[in-house]
């Protein structure tokens, strides 16, 4: 029995590690590109990592390329969609956990339906409505874009936290002498930070990686966000590995700090204590 | 400390209507306990009391003011929740104060109920240590704690102990009730255990299906319950009941059962005769008797000890009848027993369930 339950671990943890290797993988490539000097790129074959490493790609994405402003650009939109989208969808996913309120159904069912489109289906009705408002070719008019079809999805998750978080906790602080928005902002508030740093991970993500809106709705460099941005290392004759690897090194790094700064409250168990289980 | 009046209050859920028209006053620092099962509306009857459900119609009085549009936290109240609801990211201390750091009570008036509370609940070396580290009977201790340091108008309790193991449950029980001498706070219990109800109330409210079916002192239920409903709720084991027509004589009044036996009864009853009745009888006081002309044969199917008495269950005339007893001896009961029914014990019911209105035998012809 014993005997059997060291080899199921064993093989458990196994299947862990092989599937962490296929994940990382493509990551490690892109990181072992980015550092493989131009010369080297094409004449060493198939190698795990380069007999010379160079940063000179970095140096030069960094230098003699647009990509500061890209990743300004990446830094503004993905910020201001994920801040703007928790924000609000941490108001209606309370409003849809907490309240009845006539139409409830419906509205949920509307938020359900817009999730249901190929987002390519809507990219020309779209373009015609901004193009007027003279929001394309415009930071803001990606974030407006984004915020609309994130927050539905970001409405259902953090109602899914609230719901997490049982109403007696509410009752007792009202009971205590707080009012509702008290309550929701010193009881329920602190318990959802999990919740809320889940949510603004997700939308920033999601914000920082979308190519077909961005690719769509912006033309010229002073705009593109990041994943457009990307595109011009691709030229008519050749690709720039390189220089395309090392600014997705860089790209990953934001991601990365975001996701260390979050998942303190990502992995935290807040909740448990509070009421019996 | 405060009364709380209330006056014909009903709810309804949409279409659904769980609270028939309640009535009743309760007095400044008296305990009363809510009793009744699942879904007679006991919990929704504590929670309008708090200002967490509205109220559809009547009227509940604090301290003679109409509090039904009050939002709870201006009811003066505290209430004791069965999940405990502590707040998880605050320690015990600021569990404790909360509701006073709410209020801007000054920072010496906070540490002094708080250290007051925790002594008197033996809380102060668990001060610091947030809710998560705290076993189930010391959350419990918290939630009163954070009750207590406000010094409310009235105390309300929603099952408080059922999340607690059988042996902490009764010290919590003690500990309520030593709290309530000490404290001498008006305060309102729930719960479906009549065990609670019996040993914490100086007054029982029973209800059933949204309707109070009796309000009166532990003893005056147990002893004299108004109806079926009552009778079968408190007491453990349960009273027995049987059927059987009520049947009057010249200076005896007694109850046949369907097999001809014919109970004595101690006291004649407003009732017809021939009428249908209940018979009920608790089965602490069922005699084990020998054989006579009104005792009774009972089949023996489960002999269950209890260290301190035995409970027999039986069958009587193929129903299910309890009894239990301190004799020994009933352990090794035969396949059979018989039984008899002492009448100042009896308890009658009339068709409707009500419990039938004695009246004086008379004494006369023969």
């Amino acid at each position: 029995m014993n005997s059997y339950s060291t080899f199921g671990t064993a093989l458990h943890r196994l299947a862990i590690l092989c599937y962490v290797l296929f994940a990382l993988f493509p990551l490690f490539w892109l990181l072992k590109v980015s550092v493989t000097p131009n010369d080297l790129l094409y004449s060493e074959g198939v190698r795990m990592w380069p007999s010379r490493m160079s940063f000179e790609h970095f140096r030069f994405v960094l230098a003699h390329s647009a990509f500061p402003v890209f990743f300004r650009n990446s830094m503004i939109v993905a910020g201001a969609t994920a801040v703007i989208v928790t924000l609000l969808a941490s108001l209606s996913g309370y409003a849809l956990s907490r309240f009845t309120f006539r139409g409830k159904y419906w509205l949920v069912a509307l938020m359900l339906l817009t999730q249901m489109f190929p987002l390519v289906m809507l990219v020309a009705p779209i373009f015609k409505m901004l193009s007027p408002l003279g929001l394309t070719n415009s930071l803001t008019g990606l974030v407006v874009v984004y915020t609309a079809f994130n927050i539905p999805f970001a409405t259902f998750l953090m109602q899914s936290f609230f719901d997490g978080i049982p109403k007696e906790l509410e009752e007792a602080a009202k009971i205590d002498g707080a009012t509702q928005f008290m309550a929701f902002r010193q009881i329920v508030l602190p318990l959802t930070l999990p919740g809320i740093a889940a949510t603004l991970g997700f939308v920033f993500t999601a914000a920082w990686s979308e190519l077909l809106f961005a690719l769509m709705l912006i033309s010229g460099n002073s705009a593109a966000t990041f994943p457009v941005g990307l595109l011009t290392f691709v030229s008519k004759f050749s690709v720039d590995f390189g220089q395309m690897m090392a600014a997705g090194v860089l790209a990953l790094i934001p991601a990365c700090l975001f996701f260390l700064f979050i998942q303190r409250y990502l992995v935290q168990g807040l909740t448990a204590g509070a009421v019996k289980g | 400390m405060a009364s709380i009046d209330i006056r014909n209050v009903r709810k309804n859920f949409g279409i659904v209507s769980v609270l028939h028209g309640v009535d009743l006053s309760i007095e400044n620092g008296e305990f009363v306990v809510l009793v009744g099962p699942s879904g007679c509306g006991k919990s929704t009857l504590l929670r309008m009391i708090a200002g967490l459900e509205e109220v559809t119609e009547g009227e509940i009085r604090i301290d003679g003011m109409r509090v039904n549009e009050r939002a709870p936290k201006d009811r003066d109240i505290a209430m004791v929740f069965q999940s405990y609801a502590l707040y998880p990211h605050m320690n015990v201390a600021e569990n404790m104060s909360y509701g006073l750091r709410i209020r801007k009570a000054a920072r010496e008036k906070i540490t002094a109920a708080v250290s007051n509370a925790a002594r008197k609940l033996e809380l102060q070396p668990l001060l610091a240590r947030r809710p998560k580290a705290l076993s189930g009977g010391q959350r419990q201790r918290v939630a009163m704690g954070r009750a207590i340091v406000r010094q409310p108008k009235a105390f309300l309790f929603d099952e408080p102990l059922s999340n607690l193991d059988a042996r902490l449950r009764e010290q919590m029980r003690a500990e309520i009730k030593k709290l309530h001498r000490d404290l001498g706070a008006t305060s309102i219990y729930v719960t479906h255990d009549q065990i609670e109800a019996m040993t914490l109330a100086d007054r029982i409210v029973a209800m059933h299906e949204g309707v109070v079916q009796q309000v009166g002192s532990p003893l005056e239920l147990y002893d004299r319950p108004a109806n079926l409903f009552v009778a079968g709720f408190i007491g453990s084991p349960a009273m027995n009941f049987l059927s059987a027509c009520y049947e009057i004589g010249a200076g005896t009044a007694g109850a046949r059962l369907p097999d001809g036996t014919l109970i004595a009864l101690s006291s004649a009853y407003q009732l017809e005769q021939g009428a249908s009745v209940t018979l009920g009888i608790r089965p602490e006081h069922v005699e084990m008797s020998p054989a006579s002309e009104s005792s009774l044969r009972a089949t023996v199917d489960l002999i269950e000890p209890t260290g301190f008495g035995i409970i027999l269950h039986l069958g009587l005339h193929g129903l299910p009848f309890n009894v239990f007893t301190l004799d020994r001896a009933a352990l090794t009961a035969g396949p059979t027993v018989t039984v008899a029914f002492p009448p100042q014990h009896l308890h009658l019911f009339d068709e409707t369930g009500m419990r039938a209105l004695e009246t004086s035998l008379q004494k006369g012809k023969g």
